[in-house]
């Protein structure tokens, strides 16, 4: 998985079935999982015991060997049985609504960024006006809330560490918050099936000390002292070009763009070209316009994306796979 | 040899006299091939996916050949496979014998039934082999919209597999009303037979929602009429709302017969009458009716109202309480009983173990913030797997076993039954419990490629499904060899009450040479010690 | 009339008697018509949501509808229900002629709701009110072709339900003609009552939803 940054490992850390948690869900969320996990155990246990003791005592062992007694029904039993279930599902349905309501709820202070899902990466908007792709950058212990669309079919936005998720949709907002009470970076997950990148559709979140936050606001358009190829090579990753074109010749989603510039291509629908620098520009701007025969129509634009400089960054670098 | 007694298998002879058989137990026999070779082809689909899944690289497929390969998983198991499996085949099969009728109410509908759900399944394989449909099982929108697969010829395959599903529902809901030999009381029918009443109910009154909903679909791609397209003003949370009305009423058509068998199972092997007879018939149509109300909680974290989402919860519990009322009544079935430890009774533990755990992860999925974590993750997947595998398939394969003498006269090797028991039983909870530890990690579903980290819980499953497929391996051999070499059934192996029993193995066309007048309850096995 | 033959009639082998096949002939119908009935009620949940959204497109999108010929069509199917009891009545009291004559009559009408159906199509496609891609009319009201979606959708499979239901009356008009039905035995003209009431019923909700909105 080509993910820029390295993030906290969900398997190895936390409990036993859940990852490390941060922020203000994770303890009761995990704390109500341990007790249905406990209370079931409390009931299965005796009740697996009950059959087996059963199997054993009440074995058949003559071949026309009766039941030793017919019993149909006992008022206090079936009362025993649905009345105690009964209270502790409702103490669970209570405490999963309690914890449901406190996480759609933004406290009113909390920092809003806009969340755009496409086919397949996640673009966030920051009030500043800066965007990023792939990587969300926030402040510790502040509160962040979500204001999330598509730009195509439906995604969901999941970050196990904070114990959220929500549906992502095309022609309307959908809203998250959290607030990451712990510096580290954590693994975001697409979770409604999206098509052939489903699986490469991931981010991080950054969460930075104080600090470091105004240190990340202050260099954010940095970038600018790099020679064009070299932030075209950051781009590739940070921009999420790698979830679609490979640099080494393999046929991913997309054409690779090893040998591609200067190489002919046949398109879809007829005609050819040969790769320019105008080609990758309207490639990159408008997709659609001429999609190379092979593949399909799935690239969403990048207008508004990437400035000028960042386009010619990349096919600065395009032009050094050679 | 012996004469092999007249019965409906041999007492007419050639393909045609199969094809336009009308006799329930032949239509049976048919769908119970076609749902085998259905369940087969799912496997292997399923196979497939847990080979792909052992490395986060590529191995044997690509990303889109591996999200048709899930899609193809879901839909042939949930269409051609657990929707139509019991209530199809065995109940198919059963029903009038257990009524003690001659056959259904409607025999031409019923063979009508039949030869529409293979005309819907070609299309399901036309499909398959025309650009092979990747949307996932449950086609959402608007994706299902725009993909350039062959979403056409599934749906409308699902959408004619759903009338096949209406008209058996007709069918078993006319009969059991209408067709009851003399004697035959509500209150003295097996619970079987209650069991299919409540999922003919449900097959009736929701499959119809299915159909439109999948009709909308098609004309949304062909003409793009908008209702569930953003981009022309539609909602495609609609479609979930459509989708799921029918699609969570049919998971209780899938466990509700499978319950019925459970109740013929512990009964017989326990030579007890059924502690709570009434509780249990009764749950079943409560399960029936509540499952219309729940749907919503497959939409938690979709962005409907918190008010909604918190009904949906409520009821969602008050659906769980009948089917742990039932776990409870099969297990004091077994006190002071005779138990017999034979094949159908291995599967019926089987079944209390697995469904237990299904059951209680789903008191986790109801809970409405767990679910948000738990929601699309491997821990569902896990979780269903458990209920529809563990449960249906569990109660599907000892239903199987435990008719088989009486559809084939002829008895299976018991041995080998237990040893492909236990490697089911082994394999199953290799592939699917590490993914209950998968998902709550936060292992998404419908992932080609996962987190490095992941491997070897991935691997740990994979193997296990090649442990589930050598039991199944061995059970169909070991069923087909019965068919040639198995030992002569009696008319009633296993010592049985109800009136299915009473007839020869395998039965006459008619089934029971005069009607049966019905006397007492199903499992009265009190009145044999006074005899 | 009694020059007439009747036929008798053969109860199928695995009845018990003419009583309990009529029973379950009636039950399995009323059974397949609640079907039909959920089949329908999506089609109006979707209508309902979706007037809650966007009710003055709806209001504006039924102009484009005449309600002088959804009120001609649904004076047609009332009539066509009232002789489809009648003709049930005239097997019940084993009056052939009157049998046919009625079958025939309503026949008739739904072939006259059909064609008014037709006129009315042709009108729409002219103007550019077809559903989806196809439609092309310029209105006041965003997503208006949503409207005419659902008009298309629910009238197109009502209109189904009708030529179903013509097929089924042919397949009536030729056993009526054979005299298979009599006081005797009357059950499929029975069933194929109950389904043409039902598809009537429908259009009587359809009628005021569609064209009598505002």
């Amino acid at each position: 998985m080509d993910t820029s940054l390295q993030t906290e490992s969900l398997l190895h850390t936390g409990t036993t079935f859940f990852p490390e948690g941060v922020g203000p869900f994770a303890s009761s969320m995990d704390s109500l999982f341990y007790f249905i996990f406990w209370g079931s155990v409390i009931i299965f246990v005796p009740l697996i015991l009950v059959s087996i003791y059963f199997l054993i005592a009440y074995r058949r062992k003559r071949e026309n060997q009766l039941a030793t007694k017919q019993m149909t029904h006992s008022t206090f039993l079936e009362l025993a049985w649905t009345v105690p279930p009964t209270i502790l599902v409702l103490i669970v349905f209570v405490w999963g609504f309690k914890g449901f309501l406190h996480m759609s709820v933004a406290p009113l202070n909390s920092q809003e960024i806009h969340v755009s899902g496409k086919k397949w990466f996640w673009e966030f908007s920051y009030p500043n006006g800066n965007k990023g792709i792939g990587e969300l950058v926030v402040p510790v212990d502040t509160p962040v809330t979500l204001l999330m669309t598509s730009e195509d079919v439906i995604h969901s936005f999941f970050v196990p560490n904070f114990r959220i998720k929500r549906d992502v949709l095309p022609n309307r907002y959908t809203k998250l918050w959290f607030e990451a009470d712990k510096v580290g970076n954590y693994q975001v997950f697409c979770t409604e099936y999206c098509g052939d990148g489903h699986s490469a559709m991931l981010a991080v979140v950054r969460v930075l000390s104080a600090e470091d936050y105004e240190d990340w606001l202050a260099e954010a358009n940095s970038g600018d002292d790099l020679p064009l190829d070299k932030l075209g090579e950051k781009l590739y990753t940070s921009k999420a070009c790698a979830t679609c074109h490979s640099t080494d010749g393999t046929s991913r989603v997309g054409p690779t763009w090893k040998s591609l510039f200067g190489s002919k291509k046949a398109f879809v629908g007829g005609g050819t070209a040969t790769v320019d620098e105008n080609y990758i520009h309207e490639s990159i701007v408008n997709p659609g316009a001429k999609v190379v025969a092979g593949f399909d129509n799935v690239m969403p634009t990048y207008a508004g994306s990437l400035n000028d400089r960042e386009i010619s960054a990349l096919i600065a670098y395009i032009k050094t796979l050679q | 040899m012996s004469q092999v007694a007249l019965n409906y298998l041999n007492a007419t002879k050639g393909l045609k006299s199969w094809f336009c058989t009308l006799d329930h137990k032949r239509i049976g026999i048919m769908y119970l091939i076609c749902i085998a070779v259905a369940f087969g082809l799912g496997g292997f689909f399923a196979l497939a996916l847990r080979l792909e899944l052992i490395s986060p690289k590529e191995i044997l497929f690509t990303a889109k050949q591996y999200n048709q390969l899930f899609t193809l998983h879901g839909a042939v198991m949930v269409f051609l496979f657990i929707v139509p499996s019991i209530p199809a085949s065995l109940g198919n099969f059963l029903l009038p014998l257990q009524l003690g009728a001659k056959d259904v109410a409607f025999p031409r509908l019923n063979l009508t039934s039949w030869y529409v759900y293979v005309f819907g399944a070609l299309f399901c394989v036309y499909s398959m082999v025309a650009g092979a449909v990747d949307t996932g099982w449950t086609f959402y929108t608007p994706y299902s919209i725009d993909s350039a697969t062959s979403v056409i010829s599934m749906t409308l395959g699902a959408f004619i597999l759903g009338f096949s599903s209406i008209l058996t529902g007709v069918n078993f809901i006319v009969t059991i009303h209408k067709m009851r030999a003399p004697g035959l009381t509500w209150f003295r029918l097996p619970l079987m037979v209650w069991a299919l009443y409540a999922t003919s109910i449900i097959q009736v009154l929701a499959t119809p929602v299915l159909a439109i909903t999948l009709l909308l679909l098609v004309l949304e791609r062909t003409m793009g009429i908008g209702i569930f397209n953003p981009a022309l003003g539609g909602d495609p949370v609609l479609f979930q709302h459509f989708f799921w009305f029918y699609s969570h009423p049919a998971v209780y058509i899938m466990i509700l017969p499978a319950m019925g068998i459970m109740s013929e199972l512990v009964t017989t092997f326990c030579r007890k009458d059924i502690f709570g007879y009434k509780m249990i018939a009764f749950s079943s149509l409560a399960i029936a009716i509540i499952s219309f109300l729940v749907w919503g909680h497959h939409l938690f974290v979709s962005g409907q109202s918190d008010y909604a989402a918190m009904i949906f919860s409520l009821l969602t519990y008050l659906v769980a309480i009948p089917s742990a009322v039932k776990v409870f009544n099969w297990v004091a079935t077994m006190y002071r009983g005779s138990i017999q430890i034979k094949a159908p009774f291995l599967y019926f533990l089987g079944f209390m173990f697995l469904f237990c755990i299904g059951g209680f992860t789903g008191v986790m999925l109801g809970a409405l913030s767990l679910d948000v974590h738990l929601h699309d993750t491997y821990f569902v997947v896990a979780h269903f797997h458990y209920v529809m595998m563990g449960g249906t398939v569990m109660a599907f394969i000892g239903g199987l076993h435990y008719w088989w003498p009486k559809m084939f006269g002829r008895m299976y090797n018991e041995t080998l039954a237990l040893i492909a028991w236990a490697f089911v039983m082994l394999g199953f909870n290799m592939v699917f419990f590490t993914q209950f530890i998968l998902g709550s990690k936060g292992m998404p579903r419908r992932y080609y490629s996962y987190l490095d980290q992941f491997q070897p819980l991935h691997a740990f499953s994979t193997v296990g499904s090649w442990v589930l497929a050598v039991g199944f391996i061995l059970m169909a051999f070991y069923l087909i060899d019965s068919l040639l070499n198995g030992k002569k059934a009696p008319s009633n192996p296993w010592g049985a009450m109800t009136l299915e029993w009473q007839t020869q193995s395998p039965p006459i066309t008619e089934n029971f040479l005069e009607t049966p007048v019905v006397t007492h309850g199903p499992y009265d096995f009190g009145m044999e010690k006074q005899s | 009339m009694s020059m007439l033959v009747n036929k008798p009639h053969h109860v199928a082998h695995h009845f018990a008697s003419e009583a309990q096949e009529f029973e379950s002939a009636r039950l399995g119908m009323w059974v397949f018509l609640v079907q039909e009935l959920l089949f329908f009620g999506a089609l109006f949940v979707a209508y309902g949501i979706f007037r809650w959204w966007h009710p003055q497109m709806f209001i504006e999108a039924h102009h484009y509808l005449s309600w002088k010929m959804g009120a001609f069509n649904t004076v047609v199917l009332i009539a066509s229900s009232f002789t489809m009891v009648m003709a049930i009545r005239s097997a019940q009291v084993n009056e052939r002629k009157p049998l046919i004559s009625y079958l025939l009559l309503t026949l008739l009408f739904a072939g006259v709701f059909l064609g008014v159906k037709y006129i009315e199509y042709m009108e729409k496609i002219h103007h550019g009110l077809l559903p989806g891609h196809f439609f092309s009319a310029q209105g006041v009201s965003e997503y208006l072709h949503l409207f005419f979606g659902i008009y298309f959708t629910m009238t197109g499979l009502h209109g189904l339900h009708i030529l179903v239901g013509m097929g089924l009356l042919v397949w009536l008009l030729v056993r009526a003609i054979r005299g298979e039905f009599h006081s005797e035995f009357y059950t499929p003209l029975e069933m194929v009552g109950l389904y043409w009431h039902f598809v009537d019923l429908v259009w009587i909700f359809l009628f005021p939803l569609l064209y009598l909105i505002g």
